[in-house]
């Protein structure tokens, strides 16, 4: 059994209004529905029924997790995770499966790089996006818990650093703390781009810049007062994500400095306002700019530091 | 009758959907007073039916129903499109009865099956129902959810098409041709019959001795007629969206009683 079968079967062991729903996507949980009997709902390739049914249980005091790949999850029911789960604040959880670059080499049609532009344009609707599975197994629960609905964007990595701070919503976790209050650059980022910001901060520190990176985790809703924090303590803001330009993290810092009145340097690395080249993981990493000695380069380059 | 005369007063200063609200009156009627176990008392009872309005353009005649029965203080329909209240367009889940909110076609029944079979698997034994509209079976999301009802054996989930054989500006059969619907129902696995939606002999021989069919999604096919009761308004392509003057508005519920046709020289809002 995966780490992730284990927290549903957790999840539902510990909570009887918790269902667990998917629309045929079993990987990732595979091993489960024996021990969840009608509990687990798989309703085939159908996301809007998915969805709605989701909303009709959720109605009658259930909590449900639906499952299936991010960019179908998010754009086929679109208007039913508007209306039925957003304009009544229903606790249904939609877990999206290969977002970001994750979906390497599936091409544009699977590419869930605009899910948290979607998600987090709805009222009511929250986003949380794990760094890697132990992120996911302790927010899991929390998100569940809150009552409220929830797009989560299903990362499962390996653990990539420990998670001293208990998850909590809302709060963004600081992964590499420079021993300087002052630093040369803070990187922003969440979920699966975590480890490659962690590795491009290690290279930059081994260039002498002092560096903080800090894993945002929910991004609807945003720790603001970590953003401030960071843009008052540090010379160059850089936000990376596997996300488009528009409407991630890159618009969240806009919009929460603006409504601070504040402004600063600050560098996107993501995914620009385009579809990126299908193929293997590492290679769309690097052709996007997104592997780790791309992001330290660009950088480097950006604070006006040669090596 | 009471029922028409509210959505008929519902029909002016600001309008609303008034031919497809009549259609759909006295199945309504029938349902809550004759088949669906809810009172105004016990609507948030966990064993309570559930009636679930897709086509939630037809609100007027929810709402007229709920006031006759006690739901609503009857009163609150002359806030119709108040911003100080909750009675539009479209159902509201603020207003007491209101199982859910819609407005956009195509979703409650998906909703209905999540309604279905958490009762099922909790041992209840009571039914959702969902009134579709027939301009709504344009929708795919309808037809989906007719699939994943079939296979999770929802036997206590029933459809009703309010099939007044119009959608908003011409009739169904003009613009995507529904028919055979009972034979397209039956071939997604639901068991089908049809009615005559205006005649309560005929519900009451449909769903008085309503009894689940092993694991089949029951759908029944209203025959109805847009804007019922009132000729000067039936059958007509133009007379879905109303917004009458405060005197035809008296003439129409004249001829709802038996006078004269009333002079209409209002015409129709195009709002789509």
């Amino acid at each position: 059994m995966i780490p992730y079968e284990q927290c549903l079967l957790d999840l539902a062991n510990a909570d009887d209004r918790v269902v667990i729903m998917t629309a045929e996507n079993r990987g990732h949980m595979r091993n489960i529905p024996p021990y969840l009997g009608d509990r687990f709902v798989d309703v085939g390739i159908a996301e809007q029924t998915m969805i709605g049914a989701a909303a009709g249980m959720a109605l009658r005091g259930r909590v449900v997790v639906t499952h299936a790949l991010a960019s179908f999850l998010t754009l086929r029911p679109l208007e039913f995770i508007r209306d039925d789960v957003g304009i009544p604040a229903l606790p249904v959880i939609m877990v999206g499966m290969v977002p970001g670059v994750l979906s390497d080499g599936n091409g544009p049609t699977h590419q869930a790089i605009d899910d948290v532009m979607h998600m987090r344009g709805i009222p009511n609707i929250n986003v949380c996006c794990p760094a890697d599975i132990d992120e996911l197994v302790d927010a899991l629960p929390v998100l569940a818990r809150s009552g409220r609905p929830w797009y989560v964007r299903y990362h499962a990595s390996e653990r990539i650093v420990p998670h001293v701070v208990p998850f909590e919503i809302g709060k963004a976790h600081t992964v590499i703390a420079a021993d300087a209050e002052q630093v040369d650059v803070t990187i922003l980022t969440y979920g699966y781009m975590v480890q490659h910001a962690v590795r491009a901060a290690d290279q930059l520190i081994d260039e002498g810049l002092a560096v903080r990176v800090v894993n945002m985790r929910t991004l609807q809703p945003v720790d603001i007062d970590a953003i401030l924090h960071c843009v008052a303590t540090s010379r160059t803001i850089v936000t990376v994500e596997d996300h488009l330009r528009q409407g991630g993290l890159y618009s969240i810092v806009a919009e929460t400095l603006l409504e601070a009145h504040r402004t600063a340097d600050v560098l996107p690395i993501d995914l620009g306002l385009t579809w990126f080249p299908a193929g293997r993981l590492p290679d769309v990493l690097s052709v996007s700019g997104l592997d780790s000695t791309s992001i330290a380069t660009r950088i480097l380059h950006h604070v006006g530091h040669s090596r | 009758m009471r029922v028409r005369e509210h959505i008929l007063r519902m029909s002016t200063d600001g309008g609303c959907f008034t031919g497809a609200s009549l259609s759909c009156v006295d199945l309504l009627v029938y349902l809550y007073s004759r088949f669906l176990n809810v009172t105004p008392e016990t609507v948030a009872d966990p064993s309570r039916d559930y009636l679930l309005l897709s086509k939630g353009h037809d609100v007027p005649a929810l709402y007229s129903v709920f006031a006759e029965l006690g739901f609503i203080d009857s009163t609150r329909l002359a806030n119709h499109l108040s911003v100080d209240d909750d009675i539009y367009w479209h159902p509201n889940r603020n207003v007491r009865g209101v199982e859910f909110h819609s407005g956009s076609l195509g979703h409650l029944l998906s909703v209905g099956i999540g309604l279905a079979y958490d009762i099922k698997r909790t041992h209840g034994s009571n039914r959702v129902v969902v009134i579709l509209g027939d301009g709504e079976l344009n929708e795919g999301s309808v037809w989906e959810a007719m699939l994943v009802a079939r296979a999770l054996r929802l036997d206590n989930l029933i459809a009703i098409i309010d099939r007044n054989a119009f959608q908003a500006n011409m009739r169904t059969e003009e613009l995507i041709p529904l028919e055979p619907i009972a034979a397209k129902v039956d071939a997604f696995g639901w068991s089908v019959s049809s009615v005559d939606g205006h005649n309560f002999e005929a519900l009451e021989n449909t769903f008085g001795a309503w009894k689940p069919i092993a694991d089949s999604p029951q759908m029944v096919i209203a025959a109805t007629q847009r804007g019922r009761g009132v000729p000067s308004i039936t059958d007509r392509s133009d007379r879905w969206f109303c917004n009458f003057t405060a005197d035809e508005v008296e003439a129409l519920i004249g001829e709802l009683h038996g006078s004269a046709p009333a002079t209409l020289k209002s015409e129709t809002l195009i709002v789509r």
